[in-house]
């Protein structure tokens, strides 16, 4: 599944092998910033942002056939007194950048973070949203800054496989936050991060804190991946403390972040020239993983374009299939590409897509 | 009355025809024809009840002045059009 600016488009081959196409086109022209197949039940939602009327939530149960709308998330009316009143943060959602299904255990429990960077809970599927008051109105949320957009937004959401009611966010420019009771209580991690474009006191302030894209190892949950702005981090105890990986070879700017669901040695990164060009480096792309926790990268470029090539790949432009192995890659200038050997080469999907927003796998 | 028309931009999400209301300022004259079609609300307003940055509303050929206070009295032949704002190049 392609979420593009253009609408959502929907890639596969046939049973047997063959060569990967496009093979279906959902809401012609219209931007979507975000897709999810739920692995429970095999639902598929969409996030539309349209350009004149909002966003908007589509739900399909017969993989794309037919699709219906449900309600979007949406803040509540913003106090005219009290510490919210003067808010500098719209009240209203400007975009779903991320959807998660809930845990095993909670069949209809789906996640949803927004810019600006609200957190949701769906208990029914989607047909209601609940506001996670307890970090909206938490007060540091006045710390947290917009970074490359208007507004700061929430961006990963990871639901720990063990324990449904654990639940870790990560917010560009607002730190990593957890929660241990589905929402009712919030705690802000991320010791370790630094951002060295902040004045010297700032750098290490944990609320501030740019990532631009977080993983967890699905059968180690302990163990994190972050894309922050300035570097790759990682972390052995949720999230708590981070530790920044040796540098990818040439830069460790980049906005995507992909974790091995089984190794937690592995993970997957695609680095961009930092930070004012936010393009392949030097107009060659590549595709980096580390298979030794952070200690070594190692790039591969088998299939991609090396030559006057200006792609970025956002944070949720790359995704891993649940056999390990197939992954698929979109671009903000309409490339996508498919690896069948866990990054190591790629195919050019044919086709010349609008700007890729997100990509994930469906059964 | 006056008349509520929409957009077929918008009619092509939520349909919706040109209907005349009761009431007697904009805003409630919007509220008045969402119950015709409850969807399009958060289509023309947001959460705030703000008119949507990329959405235009006309009393009379001439676009109203607030995105936020709808509040002003509308007569029994005034004509409400909601469009989108043209955007872009």
């Amino acid at each position: 599944m392609i979420a593009s600016r253009k609408g959502l488009f929907t890639a596969s081959r046939n049973a047997g092998g063959g060569v990967w196409r496009v093979t279906s086109h959902h809401f012609h022209g219209e931007p979507i910033t975000q897709v999810l197949a739920d692995p429970r039940d095999g639902t598929w939602y969409a996030a539309l942002r349209l350009g004149h009327f909002g966003v908007k939530m589509q739900r399909s149960t017969d993989r794309g056939l037919t699709w219906t709308e449900i309600p979007a998330p949406a803040l509540p009316t913003k106090p005219t007194e009290g510490p919210w009143a003067g808010d500098e943060t719209p009240w209203a959602v400007d975009l779903v950048w991320s959807l998660a299904a809930g845990g095993a255990n909670e069949p209809k429990t789906l996640w949803a973070g927004c810019m600006p960077a609200g957190l949701f809970r769906s208990q029914d599927g989607g047909d209601s949203w609940q506001l996670m008051d307890s970090l909206w109105l938490d007060e540091r949320r006045k710390g947290w800054m917009g970074g490359g957009n208007d507004h700061p937004g929430l961006h990963a959401i990871c639901v720990d496989p063990r324990d449904s009611r654990h639940v870790t966010v990560a917010i560009s420019c607002g730190g990593v936050w957890s929660t241990q009771d589905a929402g009712a209580n919030w705690q802000l991690l991320g010791k370790g991060m630094h951002a060295p474009y902040m004045p010297p006191e700032a750098g290490n302030d944990p609320n501030i804190q740019d990532v631009h894209a977080m993983a967890s190892c699905a059968t180690s949950p302990d163990v994190m991946w972050a894309q922050h702005h300035a570097g790759t981090y990682r972390s052995t105890d949720g999230g708590a403390n981070w530790s920044r990986t040796t540098a990818p070879m040439p830069t460790d700017f980049g906005f995507t972040i992909v974790a091995d669901p089984v190794n937690p040695l592995r993970a997957w990164v695609v680095p961009a020239q930092a930070d004012t060009h936010r393009y392949a480096i030097a107009g060659a792309m590549c595709v980096m993983r580390t298979d030794d926790g952070g200690k070594s990268w190692t790039a591969f470029r088998d299939g991609l374009p090396q030559l006057f090539a200006y792609h970025l790949v956002y944070r949720h432009g790359l995704a891993l299939a649940p056999d390990r192995s197939t992954m698929a890659m979109g671009s903000t200038t309409g490339g996508a590409w498919i690896s069948e050997d866990a990054g190591e080469s790629w195919t050019a999907l044919d086709a010349q897509l609008p700007p890729i927003a997100a990509i994930a796998w469906a059964k | 009355m006056p008349i509520v028309s929409f957009a077929p931009q918008l009619q092509r999400h939520v349909p919706c025809p040109s209907q005349r209301v009761t009431a007697t300022t904009l805003g409630a004259a919007l509220r008045e024809a969402f119950v015709a079609a409850p969807a399009l609300e958060r289509y023309v307003l947001d959460e705030q009840g703000h008119v949507r940055k990329h959405v235009a509303v006309f009393l009379n050929n001439e676009m109203i002045a607030s995105r936020r206070d709808l509040t002003q009295p509308v007569a029994h032949e005034d004509v409400i059009m909601v469009i989108q704002a043209l955007s872009g190049g």
